[in-house]
């Protein structure tokens, strides 16, 4: 049955505070989860303050500035820091987000900042991802085609092109998935919104030749039916795109290819 | 440790195929209790207060016993269809979610012969 309460290692205490304001300043408060696998201690909150005067305005610039003045140990994926590597997700204030692109003044008073939930920590905010980009490589996320390889471009009327609005923009932050209740229950079959959103992806490609098949592969009780329509990926995602329709498109084909 | 690649549990036993039976059933029959719950709700209104006999008279009616037989089995079905869902979203223990999903199926069946059962007899006039 589902777990309720914590595991006893998973029980997280008070940690250490850092970096207290000692002059002047736009003193902001972040509260980070901290854990190691170096060691056996449990989870633990660390406070840090930063002065936002000497800052970003994101609560990435925040993090940057902890892990390069403050405290080098703080670890978290980054790259791109504009919302298009899609590294940086964590669940801040409450909600699955990437830190590149959530302002510290849309937060008040102190900013929470948790891993993804319900995916397995490697270390502080860093999930394992193992995992979903398995899923993801399972849905085969590539063109596949028949049809022998045109000598120029495989081509698509504009209007088959508009279908992929709101689909390619995806960048695997995996902020949908780590928000879906039923993704957290049986992440081990249930695809989840991100890669049931690239699986829609592929298949509405009018390029693509393996429709069909692609459909069959998705086709399971726990695969893609897994999805009660709970919603929590559209609002969760940072993109503004919406995993719940383009997953309601697919049971739609289920249903249209067999009445 | 499991020494399995994240690809081969991902793939796991492969797609079973199935599921949007399942759906479609599901939705079908959520619209046909929509319709019909209105009929129930139509039906025990107009006998408030009615005694025994005014009732066996009322479903004597084949209009109104096929309705309300049809309601059941709808009824049983949407019921049984959407049990399964939750069961399966949270048993995660293989032994008793097989358990569970036969006890649902037997409890369904159960409840809609029970129900057909006083239908009939009610209706035919025993």
């Amino acid at each position: 049955m589902v777990q309720l309460t914590l595991p006893k290692n998973s029980k997280i205490s008070q940690g250490k505070t850092w970096n207290r304001p000692d002059r002047e300043g736009d003193w902001k408060e972040l509260k980070v989860y901290r854990w190691s696998p170096d060691d056996d201690d449990n989870p633990r909150i660390d406070t840090y303050f930063v002065d936002q005067k000497q800052c970003g305005p994101m609560v990435l610039d925040a993090l940057l500035k902890i892990k390069n003045e403050i405290d080098p140990t703080l670890t978290f994926r980054r790259s791109c820091r504009e919302g298009i590597c899609g590294s940086c997700s964590m669940n801040i204030d409450g909600t699955n987000t990437l830190a590149c692109l959530k302002g510290m003044d849309e937060v008040s008073g102190a900013v929470k900042i948790y891993p993804l939930p319900h995916m397995e920590v490697i270390k502080d905010l860093v999930p394992d991802m193992s995992n979903f980009y398995a899923q993801h490589r399972s849905i085969e996320p590539w063109l596949k085609t028949d049809t022998a390889t045109p000598p120029g471009e495989w081509k698509q009327s504009r209007d088959d092109r508009e279908k992929l609005d709101g689909l390619y923009e995806c960048i695997l932050c995996a902020c949908c998935s780590a928000s879906c209740p039923s993704y957290w229950w049986n992440s081990d079959r249930y695809l989840g919104p991100a890669i049931l959103l690239q699986a829609y992806r592929w298949v509405i490609d009018s390029r693509d030749e393996a429709t069909g098949e692609r459909l069959d592969n998705l086709e399971d009780p726990f695969r893609l039916y897994r999805c009660h329509t709970i919603m929590n990926c559209a609002k969760a995602c940072p993109k503004g795109l919406s995993p719940a329709k383009a997953i309601a498109e697919l049971k739609k084909l289920m249903v249209e290819r067999r009445v | 440790m499991a020494m399995r690649t994240p690809l081969k549990t991902a793939r796991h036993l492969g797609s079973a195929k199935e599921g949007a039976d399942h759906f479609w059933k599901q939705r079908i029959t959520a619209v046909a209790n929509l319709f019909l719950g209105l009929f129930l709700v139509w039906l025990i209104a107009s006998l408030i207060g009615a005694d025994h006999a005014t009732v066996k008279a009322k479903l004597a009616d084949p209009l109104i016993a096929l309705a309300l037989l049809a309601l059941i089995i709808s009824g049983t079905i949407h019921m049984r269809l959407g049990m399964q869902t939750i069961i399966e979203d949270y048993v995660h223990t293989e032994a008793s979610k097989i358990v569970l999903l036969m006890l649902n199926t037997f409890f369904a069946a159960f409840v809609a012969l029970a129900s057909i059962f006083a239908i009939l007899k009610l209706s035919f006039g025993a």
